[in-house]
C-alpha cells in the first residue's frame, strides 16, 4: 500500500478523467442511440439501411479496434483533409475526444437497440387511443410514447453504460491519462504491479456499485406512477 | 403543432438526411478510392493467420470457462449461503472490473511474487498465451455463470415440481430436467456472450501477442497504414461474428425445436 498511497492524487485525476470520458460517451451515445432507433422504426427505407449499417458493423468490430481506428485512422484523415485544404502539417484528435466518439459510437449502436425495444413496447392501445382523441402522429409521439420510454429502456442502458464504464479501460491503450493509464505508469515506475491493478480493480468496482445505486433509484423514480409489485 | 408544419419538419428532415447520406458516401468512396490496397494484399494472409490465433483463444477459454461457469453456476443458486456468497463474490469482481485490468493483474501483477516466480506454475505464468489464457476463462466463467443461473431459475416450476413428483432425486432432477432445460434456455444469451468474448479477445495484443489485432498493430508498426490494416482487421472480425452468430442460431433453432409451432 506505501508504494500506492504516493499516487493517490493521480488516481484521483484518473478516476476523474474516467467519469469525464464516460459521461462525455454517455451524451453522444444516448444522442445517437435515439437517432438510430427513430431511424430504424421510420417509414425511409435509406434512413432503416443506415442504421442497420451502422449498428451491424459498430457491434461486429472489437472494441479496442473501433478505439485504435477511431483514434489513429482520424489522424490520417484529417491530416488528409488538412492537405486537401492546402494546410501543410499533421493534424490529430485528441485521445479524449477520440475516445468519446470511440466509445459513444459504441454505446449508440446497442442503445439503438434498447430503445428500439423501448418504442415497440409502448402499449398499442395506447398509441390508438391517442389518435382516437385527434392527436396526430408527432403529437402522439412527444405525448404517449417518449414519455414512456426513458423508462422502459432505463434498465437496458444501465447495463450499457456499466460495460461502457468497463471499456474506459481501452482508451489508456492511446494515452489517455485515466485511472488504467495511471496504474501502467504505477506499476512500471515503482515494479509494484500487483498493488497498482488491484487499486485500479476496486476503483473500477466501486464506480460499478455507484452506477448500479443510481441505476437502482433511477428506475425506482421513473416507475414512481406505477402499481408496486406485490409479488 | 399544426400537421402542414409537421409534414414541412418531416420533410425537411428527410432532405437534410440524404443531402448528409450523399456527402458521407462521397467522403467514404473518396477516402476508399484513396487507400493502399497492396499493402491490404499483401499482409492479408499474417492477419488471417493471426485470426487463427483469435479463434484458438476464444475457443480454449470458452470451453474451459463454461466447465467452471457450471458449478459456479449451481453454487450461485444453492441455498448454503457460504457457497453462494463464494460465487457471488468471483462473478461480482470479474463482472465489476475490466478485462484488460484482469490481464495486467495476472501477467504483470502476479508475474512479480516470489511465491509465484519461485513456485512450479512460474512456466505458465511467465507466457503471455496463458496468462491471457487464464483471465479471459476466468472472465468468461464469470459472465456465463450468470446466464446459468439466470436460465436455471427460469426453467418452469411446474416441470421441476413434476419430476419430484414422479420420483427423481434432486440430483436426477437437476440432470435429467433442469440442466437441460436451462441449457436450451440460456443458449441465446450464451451466444451473444461468446461474441462478446471473440471481440474482447483483441486485448490480447495489449500484452504483445499476435492475435488478429496483435497482428495489425505490427503491421502497423512497420508501414504506417493504419486505416487499411484496422480496416482489414475489423472486416475480418465481422465475419467470423456473423458466420459464429449464423451458426449458433442454427444450433438454437435445432435443439428447441420440440418448442416450435407445429404445423
Amino acid at each position: 500500500m506505501e508504494t500506492v498511497l504516493p499516487y493517490a492524487n493521480l488516481f484521483l485525476l484518473g478516476t476523474l478523467m474516467t467519469i469525464r470520458l464516460a459521461l462525455g460517451a454517455l451524451v453522444l451515445g444516448l444522442v445517437l442511440g435515439l437517432l438510430g432507433a427513430t431511424a430504424k422504426l421510420s417509414q425511409d427505407p435509406l434512413a432503416r439501411a443506415l442504421a442497420e449499417i451502422y449498428t451491424r458493423i459498430v457491434r461486429g468490430i472489437p472494441e479496442l479496434l473501433v478505439v485504435l481506428l477511431i483514434y489513429f485512422g482520424s489522424a490520417v484523415a484529417l491530416t488528409r483533409l488538412a492537405e486537401l485544404l492546402g494546410f501543410d502539417r499533421y493534424v490529430e484528435l485528441s485521445p479524449y475526444v477520440a475516445g468519446v466518439l470511440a466509445l459513444g459510437l459504441m454505446f449508440g449502436a446497442y442503445a439503438t437497440e434498447v430503445f428500439r425495444g423501448a418504442i415497440l413496447a409502448v402499449p398499442k392501445g395506447q398509441i390508438e387511443a391517442a389518435r382516437a382523441y385527434g392527436m396526430g402522429p408527432w403529437l402522439t409521439f412527444r405525448r404517449i410514447t417518449l414519455p414512456q420510454v426513458w423508462r422502459l429502456a432505463l434498465p437496458g442502458l444501465g447495463n450499457l453504460f456499466l460495460v461502457l464504464m468497463k471499456d474506459t479501460a481501452l482508451v489508456s491503450v492511446i494515452g489517455l491519462g485515466e485511472i488504467m493509464w495511471v496504474s501502467k505508469i504505477g506499476a512500471e515506475n515503482t515494479k509494484n504491479a500487483i498493488s497498482f491493478y488491484f487499486v485500479a480493480s476496486l476503483i473500477y468496482l466501486a464506480l460499478t456499485v455507484v452506477t448500479m445505486r443510481g441505476q437502482f433509484h433511477l428506475e425506482a423514480w421513473a416507475n414512481r406512477g406505477l402499481p408496486r409489485d406485490t409479488r | 403543432m399544426k400537421p402542414q408544419i409537421a409534414q414541412f419538419l418531416i420533410n425537411l428532415a428527410r432532405a437534410a438526411l440524404y443531402a448528409l447520406t450523399a456527402l458521407i458516401v462521397l467522403g467514404i468512396c473518396y477516402g476508399l478510392w484513396t487507400l493502399d490496397y497492396a499493402v491490404i494484399f499483401q499482409y492479408f494472409g499474417r492477419l488471417l493467420r493471426g485470426a487463427l490465433l483469435t479463434i484458438e483463444l476464444v475457443a480454449i477459454s470458452v470451453l474451459i470457462g463454461f466447465c467452471i461457469a457450471l458449478p459456479t453456476a449451481l453454487m450461485r443458486v444453492s441455498t448454503n449461503p457460504w457457497l453462494r456468497n463464494t460465487a457471488y463474490a468471483y462473478i461480482f469482481y470479474f463482472r465489476g472490473t475490466p478485462l484488460l485490468v484482469q490481464i495486467f493483474f495476472i501477467y504483470h501483477g502476479l508475474g512479480q511474487l516470489d511465491v509465484i516466480r519461485e513456485g512450479i506454475l512460474w512456466p505458465i505464468f511467465k507466457e503471455a498465451y496463458w496468462c491471457v489464457l487464464i483471465a479471459f476463462t476466468l472472465n468468461t466463467a464469470a459472465y456465463s455463470a450468470e446466464i446459468l443461473r439466470g436460465a436455471i431459475q427460469a426453467v418452469p416450476r411446474g416441470e421441476i415440481e413434476a419430476a419430484r413428483a414422479i420420483g427423481m432425486s434432486k440430483a436426477l432432477a437437476y440432470r435429467r430436467i433442469i440442466l437441460p432445460r436451462a441449457l436450451r434456455i440460456g443458449l441465446p444469451a450464451y451466444g451473444n456472450e461468446i461474441i462478446l468474448m471473440l471481440k474482447g479477445s483483441a486485448l490480447a495484443s495489449t500484452i504483445t501477442l499476435l492475435d488478429l489485432t496483435g497482428v495489425a498493430r505490427t503491421i502497423i508498426a512497420r508501414t504506417y497504414t493504419p486505416v487499411e490494416i484496422f480496416l482489414a482487421a475489423g472486416l475480418i472480425y465481422i465475419v467470423i461474428n456473423y458466420a459464429f452468430a449464423h451458426g449458433w442460431t442454427r444450433i438454437e433453432r435445432r435443439v428447441n425445436r420440440y418448442l416450435a409451432p407445429r404445423i
